[in-house]
């Protein structure tokens, strides 16, 4: 697939995505990077295109993450005066989002009886891609399945992370972006972001802390875990 | 922002991208070398906050000039998460023959990760008030 295709493609669907879900009013489960995958995905199936052919033609697309991962500075940087009056309740926040989330990913998936490398594949996946990746190769899950993980859970977050938030009366801006962000990762920070700076800066800082904070807890619980 | 005209080379939204750029690299650098356990890409929003730190501390208040670049990229970052989202596909029957520990293994956790992060910062930060 050449490169213009892919990226005329990509960019089509998620105006399509923007579109739609502006005509239904914003639903929450029509989230714009579920609708473009979806979309997307749909078009490579429908017409026997492998997945790893789009996905080197849309190389240029992708790698623009790591820029835009290093722009959220910019967010956290005008927020800086709220992020210091907060840290230590953010702290606190983070060991309980990890430990609960990794510690059930372990847990749950065991007691259902999945095979030990879904499992392993699951524990990490509130972390972002590259830190997610290389936990699971360490604990003996699959790098691949991961990545497919730690998309779903982004989604997932972004799609019901807000109602949840809203359901338990969490209102502050900056518990509930950093709640976005701890647990779902870049996906769930881009809904953030939608919602105004301050939940869009303490969503990015929840990325770094997040995935720091995985990749302490997921060895140790495992430990306990007997894996 | 000037579009006509010849471009200075103290053009301040290319100093803005160049300080990005910069600590991209350097980020990416750091955590290869020192094997840190977080991706080039974070180290290198660790290292542009300590330089818009110094940039501001120096030049007052106003507006940091890796701002615009900043604000074009994160306006559409749901955009660059597409091609690797659709990865998923690849994995479908997997995820279709395991479904009910796949389907409870990305709810629960994400439920408990969300309302316990959310809940915590929430409640210590209104107990403060």
């Amino acid at each position: 697939m050449s490169t213009a295709l892919a990226l005329a493609g990509t960019l089509a669907a998620y105006r399509l995505a923007l579109a739609l879900a502006d005509r239904l009013g914003r639903p929450a489960l029509l989230n714009p990077v579920l609708l473009a995958v979806v979309l997307v995905g749909a078009v490579l199936l429908l017409t026997g295109t492998e997945y790893d052919d789009y996905f080197a033609a849309a190389q240029p697309l992708h790698v623009l993450l790591g820029p835009a991962t290093v722009a959220l500075a910019v967010p956290l940087h005008r927020q800086r005066a709220r992020v210091r009056a907060v840290a230590l309740p953010l702290v606190a926040g983070l060991a309980v989002g990890v430990v609960g989330a990794v510690g059930t990913a372990i847990l749950v998936p065991r007691l259902l009886g999945a095979p030990e490398v879904l499992v392993l594949s699951l524990a990490p996946k509130s972390a972002t891609t590259p830190v997610a990746i290389a936990l699971a190769a360490d604990a003996g899950g699959s790098p691949a399945l991961t990545a497919a993980l730690v998309i779903l859970t982004g989604i997932g977050v972004a799609v019901a992370g807000p109602a949840l938030l809203d359901l338990l009366g969490v209102r502050d801006p900056a518990a509930r972006g950093f709640a976005m962000g701890v647990a779902g990762h870049g996906i769930a920070t881009a809904r953030a972001l939608q919602d105004g700076e301050q939940p869009g800066a303490f969503a990015g800082l929840g990325i770094g802390l997040g995935a720091l904070g995985t990749s302490v807890a997921l060895p140790l619980l495992l430990l306990v875990g007997g894996g | 922002m000037r579009l006509h005209g010849p471009v200075r080379p103290d053009d301040r939204s290319l100093a803005g991208l160049l300080d990005l750029l910069l600590c991209w690299a350097a980020g990416e650098v750091l955590a290869r070398v020192l094997h840190l356990p977080l991706p080039g890409p974070v180290v290198g929003l660790v290292l542009l906050l300590a330089v818009l730190g110094v940039q501001s501390s120096r030049g007052g208040g106003g507006e940091v000039r890796s701002g615009p670049v900043a604000d074009l990229l994160l306006r559409h970052l749901a955009l660059l998460f597409v091609p690797a989202g659709v990865g998923v596909i690849t994995y479908l029957s997997l995820l279709r023959e395991q479904a009910v520990p796949v389907a409870f293994g990305l709810v629960l956790p994400l439920v408990v990760g969300v309302a316990g992060t959310g809940l915590v910062v929430d409640r210590l930060l209104r107990r403060r008030a």
